[in-house]
């Protein structure tokens, strides 16, 4: 399981990579793999706020819809429209190309409850 | 096959298989079966445009033998067993008396006095009852044969191809629904050209307990298709893009083949059946509903249980839905009254909080690969 050493995780298995004021968003590898073929991802409109550990959109697999929750308070200033055509990058490259939103950070205290690549890891062990 | 306590899932003989193969199992109808293997999308293009391989061992088989066989038949399935030869194959359902569905399922002849069926595998032990039950007056044998045999499934349009490979009796000249008794590498097999994904292919029945190397080797012989295992959701969304019913989702005990369009399995000039007089009475009175297919015509996917609506008016909800990875776009089956059931009516998905635009299609919602269909 791929979990990158400079980004931060939730328990809902979303990920986050802070830079400055900024912040972008995804799903883990671990995520994709449980979903299975990512086929739709509905994401929140720009310039619409979301709130830290409350749903923002959606992935949908064939079989399964799945709630994203979002790690941060923020407003979101820019969505991958790739994921329109192309949702599957979303399960190859989790981490990169098929991230999902960005967003300007409200208050980087959240941040700090976060939870490390050490933690994360630990807990998708638990989970398998 | 292994009978587990009732508490426990049901093995088929390919379980193994599916394990080493890294497939996602799940429990199905009382069965761990593979749902997954490298994933649904390329599973169901490899059958689209190659061939695959499915194990379908948890649905039923029963045989049915004794000199008033075509007599029960007759009774207790909607299409005419009359026009059978030996060795063809008929897809009809049974009836309750008010007409709805006991069943969807396939009668095999070996002979006027000797059949197969197969069916659902959610439905086994029910329709082996049922079939029991109306049997008891008739000079015939039922048996529950289900324990005994492995099916798998071959679709594609390189299956003919592979399979001769291994089969001694000549494929070519086995025409769609119809069946030849086979030995397929080491195994005695029935071999029949029928399938559930409206490719050209073949099912297999055989001995579950010598059936388990007969997979590996058709996936060794397959490599050169590029030949894949396929899960069932694969079959789901194959199933779905040729419009084929799904029982449990859009035929059940509370609807009538005629409102699902399988008017074309119900031969009402029979002399009599179980449910012809209900049937009857609902083609007089003018069918109130009708399944219909659905297509987004925005992006997102389709499932059961959301919404129809026309005008803003709740009309009915999908009974199936699933994406299309052939066309890429949501697709399902509602059933309508008839004045929303017009090809290119215009109608809208709840999905979430959002109103999705559908129109109303004829199924299938992709050209059928295999040769001829039936209806």
């Amino acid at each position: 399981m791929e979990v990158p050493k400079d980004l931060r995780y939730t328990i809902e298995h979303e990920w986050i990579r802070v830079n400055g004021s900024k912040a972008v968003i995804g799903i883990t590898h671990f995520a994709q793999d449980q979903l299975g073929d990512v086929v739709f991802v509905e994401m929140p409109a720009l310039d619409s706020q979301i709130t830290r550990e409350k749903t923002m959109g959606v992935v949908e697999s064939v079989k399964t819809v799945s709630d994203l929750y979002a790690p941060a308070t923020g407003k979101v200033i820019a969505v991958n429209t790739d994921l329109e055509t192309q949702p599957e990058l979303v399960n190859s490259e989790p981490y990169g190309k098929g991230w999902i939103l960005e967003i300007e950070i409200s208050d980087p205290k959240e941040l700090e409850s976060l939870l490390t690549p050490e933690k994360y890891s630990e807990q998708c062990e638990q989970e398998q | 096959m292994s009978q587990e306590s009732s508490t426990e899932l049901k093995t088929t003989p390919f379980y193994n298989i599916h394990k080493e193969l890294g497939a996602k199992l799940v429990p199905f109808a009382g069965w761990d079966m593979p749902i997954q293997y490298k994933g649904v999308i390329q599973e169901h293009l490899c059958v689209r445009n190659g061939v695959g391989i499915f194990d379908v061992s948890h649905m039923g088989e029963m045989d049915i033998r004794g000199k008033e066989s075509k007599k029960l038949l007759q009774k207790l399935v909607t299409n005419d067993i009359e026009k059978m030869l030996d060795h063809s194959i008929l897809y009809t359902v049974m009836c309750y008396e008010d007409g709805g569905v006991v069943d969807d399922l396939l009668v095999h002849r070996f002979s006027e006095d000797h059949y197969f069926l197969c069916v659902n595998a959610a439905n086994s032990d029910k329709d082996f009852q049922w079939v029991r039950k109306i049997a008891a007056t008739y000079d015939v044998t039922v048996s529950d044969t289900s324990a005994e045999t492995a099916q798998l499934a071959i679709q594609g349009k390189d299956s003919e191809q592979l399979v001769q490979r291994l089969c001694d009796v000549s494929l070519n000249d086995l025409r769609y629904y119809h069946f030849k008794k086979a030995k397929i590498y080491k195994n005695d097999c029935i071999i029949s050209r029928t399938g559930y994904t409206g490719e050209d292919g073949f099912e297999l029945y055989t001995d579950s307990s010598l059936a388990e190397p007969l997979f590996l080797k058709i996936l060794e012989e397959g490599k050169s298709f590029n030949i894949q295992p396929i899960g069932l959701a694969a079959r789901d969304t194959l199933r779905l893009e040729m419009g084929y019913a799904l029982y449990g989702n859009d035929i059940t005990a509370k609807t009538s083949p005629l409102e699902a369009g399988l008017g074309w399995v119900v031969k009402l000039q029979k002399d009599h059946f179980i449910g012809k007089e209900s049937l009857n009475n609902q083609k007089e009175a003018g069918l109130k509903r009708k399944l219909v297919g659905i297509k987004l015509l925005q992006r997102g996917v389709l499932r059961p249980h959301y919404p129809v609506f026309a005008e803003g008016q709740l009309v009915g909800e999908l009974t199936s839905g699933t994406f299309s990875p052939s066309l890429n776009m949501g697709i399902g089956l509602c059933y309508v009254s008839p004045e929303h059931s017009q090809v290119g009516s215009r109608l809208t998905v709840g999905i979430r909080n959002q109103q999705v635009l559908a129109e109303v299609v004829k199924p299938p919602f992709v050209p059928p690969g295999v040769k001829h269909s039936l209806g």
